[in-house]
């Protein structure tokens, strides 16, 4: 059994580094401080200290974790044409797009305790001992589809890397029937949180059957975004190779998608705008406001323009070719997207309330904390799983118990052509 | 026990084997639960800076109980007289208040429902306060399940309504309109909770667990009436004010963090007697009754008066109808 080396390898990889990294990591440990603190403060005097109130009942947190959903379920998706279309040069952004699944779960799943107002009772939710209200309640399926993708995607990395830290060549029959596994639960993680919203009724906003597909093209546009913000970070960090070809076919899905998300969203104005009945009346809030209430306006408007400049420019060939703009762009895709799904899907599904009454929102000191420190978190786990698995991928870490030997990466790069800068082949000891 | 239609006494034999497993489970836990207390006891026992009073170590005692306790549908009669007991001697020991908690259950043949007429409410929110002060709402977030909306003459539409009108009612030009949980056949409320906290009666109401709410709000986006309420800090009751006459599923202390709602005055109603709402109004404006009983008044109402109920589109079915003179 290699799986102490591997503990204290994966340990070493990730406590060592440049001033920089540690100066980086320091940060996120003190907003995830922060955040604990401000936590505690919500456990001491109750979910009061947020600014979330009987008409607006979810707000920052709720909003967060169904960005965060499609963020899990996009970077799994990528997978897709890496293993199913053999594609080689997606091969190496897979690992790293389940880094960044666990990551975002990690950040979904600590969202909805932090929500929750009675955390200490969440053993309820256990079946056997507690009740869970399984199949009727959303929320159910929600938790538990979740889970298992969790324990899907930290399965697969944890065995790739744990066969080559061992000098053995992962067995594809014995990952691939998951890799599709997790495919499909990835879209499934993402339909049942839209289902979970679209299936009130007594809320007309979210009561729409666009509402699971614009969750998936939202989701299909800041995941490949932020993949191609992370992959770009390595690219200058670190030895990983990843081919400008893994680049081009993730800002192409970026742009496709984004193009989808636009067209799903003039669709609903449409919809909601062009006979204004009852059922419209929250997206007037978020557009327009009422009568002088009108906090989401600017937000869902940037956000708007923000997405729409990003999409067209990313249709341009040249900018999206350009590294530089193209991070730029996904940059500005991922923020749009995170205020257009959270601020505003969420929150204005409560303003005005079933009743007609207009009460607005705005989080507290303490919940902008606690959402802070949750994100610190992510970004944390998210770090680590990349060093861990960097040094593995690249064959600079391995067991000491075997011989020398290193295997050879998953799929192995089938040219390096078109790379501008110079090229550094996978280092083998 | 997920599928089917949740109801307050579970009936069928698969029911009760379940039921068998379920308390099995629960023994196991409270075993190895109770035996970490015991040991955490132990260990504050010998410590010599220990200054616990008995009865603030008899108060831990019972909170260990309660918080392992399970869902108040799944518990047998001893175990529901169990809990009573202690949470009778928890109110006793922390606040000085001799409660009495009921656990009756519905009555067979009684299914409440509930008319408003809209032609006699004045505004007064006479039942708005009589509410507060039977159902031991928190005074410090002044909490209210019953909303009394004020409209213009010839305009029956909530977006234009008023519910938090300031002045002297009843206003020149306007008609009132309350609010409060309907009380619906099929509570979209209920189905949406993961634990099952939340459930219907066989009469009808719709209660909550508050010690199994483990608090996510799912309820509160899905009721079409916004008719509950979160308890969003600790709930503050003055102790002379605190209603003793009190029922498990109704207006016992709540707790933070947790959901709560209009019952029907559960420990009124099954008692035979009028909501507080109902015998509050100085107008006569609210009629309450048993649907089922064909010469109650509210059976009346619903043959004779034209009666309407709120967002008939959503098919929630509320109890809870409206008529004019
Ligand atoms: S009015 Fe709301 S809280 Fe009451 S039963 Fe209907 S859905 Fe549930
Ligand atoms: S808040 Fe409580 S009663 Fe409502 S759905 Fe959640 S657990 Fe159930």
């Amino acid at each position: 059994m290699h799986l102490k080396p591997f503990a204290l390898s994966a340990l070493h990889s990730a406590t060592t580094g440049g001033r920089r990294y540690h100066m980086y990591m320091g940060t996120l440990t003190l907003i995830m401080l922060i955040g604990a603190y401000a936590y505690s403060l919500q456990l001491r005097y109750g979910l009061a200290v947020t600014g979330m109130n009987d008409h607006v009942s979810w707000g920052l947190y709720i909003s967060n974790f169904t960005f965060l959903v499609g963020l899990a379920a996009a970077a799994m998706m990528l997978v897709l044409p890496a293993y199913v279309l053999k594609d080689v040069d997606f091969s190496r952004a897979v690992l790293m797009a389940e880094a960044v699944a666990v990551a975002a779960l990690v950040m979904c799943l600590s969202f909805v305790v932090v929500d929750i107002g009675n955390p200490i009772a969440a053993w309820h939710l256990i079946p056997g001992i507690g009740y869970l209200n399984w199949p009727r309640s959303l929320l159910a399926w929600d938790i538990l589809v979740l889970n298992g993708y969790l324990a899907i995607n930290l399965a697969i990395p944890f065995y790739i890397l744990y066969s080559r830290f061992s000098g053995r060549q992962p067995d594809k029959r014995k990952y691939i029937p998951w890799m599709y596994i997790a495919v499909m639960w990835a879209v499934s993680i993402h339909l049942v949180t839209a289902f979970l919203l679209a299936g009130l009724p007594a809320r007309p906003f979210w009561n729409t059957a666009l509402l699971g597909p614009r969750f998936l093209a939202s989701a299909f546009t800041a995941g490949p975004a932020f993949v191609i913000l992370l992959l770009s970070l390595i690219r200058k960090e670190t030895k990983y190779e990843i081919s400008d070809g893994a680049f081009s076919k993730l800002a192409l899905i970026t742009t496709a998608a984004a193009q989808v998300n636009l067209v799903m969203l003039i669709s609903e104005l449409f919809y909601k705008f062009y006979s204004p009945t009852h059922h419209g009346i929250n997206a007037r809030y978020l557009f327009f406001g009422i009568e002088g209430h009108n906090a989401l306006v600017p937000w869902i408007w940037s956000a708007i323009a923000v997405n729409a400049i990003a999409t067209i420019a990313l249709m341009i060939h040249p900018i999206r070719r350009n590294p530089r703009w193209l991070v730029i762009a996904s940059a500005a895709l991922f923020i749009g997207i995170w205020v257009e799904k959270g601020i505003g899907l969420v929150v204005p599904g409560f303003i005005p309330s079933p009743l007609g009454e207009i009460v607005e929102y705005t989080p507290s000191l303490v919940e902008i904390a606690v959402t802070a420190g949750v994100w610190a978190l992510g970004l944390f786990v998210l770090t680590i799983l990349v060093r861990v698995a960097l040094p593995i991928e690249l064959g600079e870490s391995r067991s000491p118990y075997i011989d020398g030997a290193t295997s050879a990466p998953l799929v192995r790069p089938r040219s390096t052509r078109g790379l501008t800068r110079d090229v550094r082949p996978v280092r083998t000891r | 026990m997920s599928a089917e239609k949740v109801t307050g006494t579970p009936a069928t034999a698969e029911d009760n084997t379940r039921l068998g497993q379920r308390v099995d489970r629960r023994r196991a836990l409270q075993i190895l639960i109770g035996g970490i207390a015991a040991g955490t006891q132990a260990a504050t026992a010998c410590s010599p800076v220990s200054a616990m009073t008995d009865e603030e170590r008899e108060v831990k005692q019972l909170a260990w109980r309660e918080y392992i306790k399970g869902n108040y549908r799944f518990m047998t009669e001893a175990e529901r007289a169990e809990t009573i007991a202690r949470l009778e001697r928890v109110a006793e020991l922390k606040r000085g208040v001799d409660v009495t908690i009921q656990s009756t259950g519905a009555q067979p043949g009684v299914e409440f429902g509930y008319a408003f007429n809209i032609s006699k409410c004045k505004g007064f929110r006479s039942c708005v306060e009589a509410c507060i002060n039977e159902n031991n709402l928190d005074r410090n977030a002044a909490t209210q399940y019953i909303r009394i909306f004020e409209m213009d003459d010839g305009v029956v539409d909530l977006d234009e309504a008023d519910a938090s009108f300031q002045h002297e009612a009843p206003a020149e030009g306007h008609f009132y309109m309350g609010t409060q949980c309907f009380q619906c056949a099929d509570p979209p409320c209920v189905k949406v909770c993961p634990v099952g906290a939340t459930w219907q009666e066989p009469d009808g109401i719709t209660v909550v667990d508050y010690d199994w709410c483990i608090g996510c709000r799912y309820c509160m986006a899905a009721c079409p009436y916004w008719a509950r309420r979160f308890n969003w800090s600790e709930p503050e009751v003055p102790v002379a004010e605190v209603n003793t006459n009190q029922h498990y599923l109704g207006n016992r202390a709540r707790k933070a963090g947790v959901v709560e709602k209009c019952t029907f005055c559960i420990h009124r109603t099954r008692q035979g007697r009028l909501p507080a709402c109902a015998e509050a109004c100085p107008t006569g404006a609210r009629v309450f009754g048993n649907l089922l009983d064909p010469n109650s008044e509210i059976r009346w109402v619903l043959a004779n008066k034209k009666v309407f109920r709120l967002k008939e589109d959503l098919k929630t079915e509320p109890r809870f109808w409206y008529f004019t003179d």
